[in-house]
């Protein structure tokens, strides 16, 4: 039978593979958005399981609310690449800091 | 047995998929492997009793998430090739922080009993559907912060729509004030032109 070890283990790989992610695509936003998304997944999966293990429901609940700010992070994150994109033709994140308001 | 079986099926196919995410050279690729990903971590979901969870993450992430960002690679003319310089000079240094990473959130996970004991126990026999019972929650105890959750989405809509708004000056679109300002009275001139004279215009 598959105990809650198992889930946990999933989600851990999950999480190291999303900040791995971030780490390796260093230029690239559309990426680090995609492994931002990978590290919620590995939340709600941790949400789940323990919601599960220990029969409380809140858990569940919680996984919807991290559910519902990743869908607004990345929206907002994508609305912000537009932008970006727009006025510096390239999504090359390392000269960010070269960017004047 | 099958319960196994469904699970290292779904967790091999959310991790491997994972890894092709951050690896695929083709932005596109990597959206479409981040879509495999999240329909088996619902899978996962399912084989814990999470239905309304399963299905929510495949609405929200598969249905919007997924397009939104396959949108957005789409949309923008990038030059990706460029983008990936530097990934071979991170990895090696990436691959060691991500073991690291990985073996302590693992001996984390593993340990969690050491902490307070939490009343572990197998998973109980759902009296009501879950999402009966989910919602019973949600719309009792947690309504407030339901709430705030909608706030939030709908802050971000207003948010993503002000950002990539643009006026674009070349655009001929009918002043609607203008128009709903305007009266019969200034707009029709009756006239009677006399025999032999012309129309005023």
């Amino acid at each position: 039978m598959i105990g809650l070890g198992s889930y946990l283990t999933v989600a851990a790989i999950l999480f190291t593979i999303g900040v791995l992610g971030i780490f390796l695509n260093r230029r690239n936003v559309i990426l680090m958005l995609m492994a931002i998304e990978l590290i919620l997944l590995a939340v709600n999966i941790n949400l789940v399981a323990f919601s599960a293990y220990l029969g409380d429901l809140t858990g569940q609940v919680l996984a919807m609310f991290v559910l519902t700010v990743a869908a607004a992070e990345a929206a907002i994150g994508l609305a912000i690449l537009v932008i970006f994109f727009r006025r510096r033709g390239s999504i090359a994140v390392d000269d960010v800091n070269r960017m004047r308001g | 047995m099958i319960a196994t079986i469904a699970f290292y099926l779904f967790a091999t196919l959310t991790i491997a998929p994972a890894l092709a995410v951050i690896f695929a050279r083709n932005p596109v690729h990597s959206v479409l492997w981040l879509i495999v990903a999240f329909f088996n971590a619902a899978g996962l979901m399912l084989l814990v009793g999470a239905e309304f969870i399963a299905m929510l993450l495949v609405i929200v992430y598969v249905g919007a998430v997924a397009v939104l960002f396959l949108f957005v690679v789409m949309m923008l003319d990038i030059d990706f090739a460029s983008l990936r310089r530097g990934f071979t000079a991170n990895l090696p240094f990436g691959i060691i922080l991500a073991i690291v990473l990985a073996g302590e959130v693992i001996v984390a996970a593993m340990s969690w009993k050491a902490g307070p004991t939490l009343s572990g126990h197998a998973i109980p026999a759902a009296a009501q559907p879950n999402i009966v019972a989910l919602g019973q929650l949600l719309y009792s105890r947690y309504l407030f912060a339901f709430e705030i959750a909608g706030l939030i989405l709908l802050v971000a809509m207003v948010g993503a729509i002000v950002l990539t708004h643009r006026s674009r000056g070349d655009l001929r679109t009918p002043k609607v004030s203008k128009q709903i300002r305007r009266r019969p009275g200034e707009a029709v001139r009756v006239l009677d032109p006399g025999v032999g004279e012309g129309m005023k215009l």
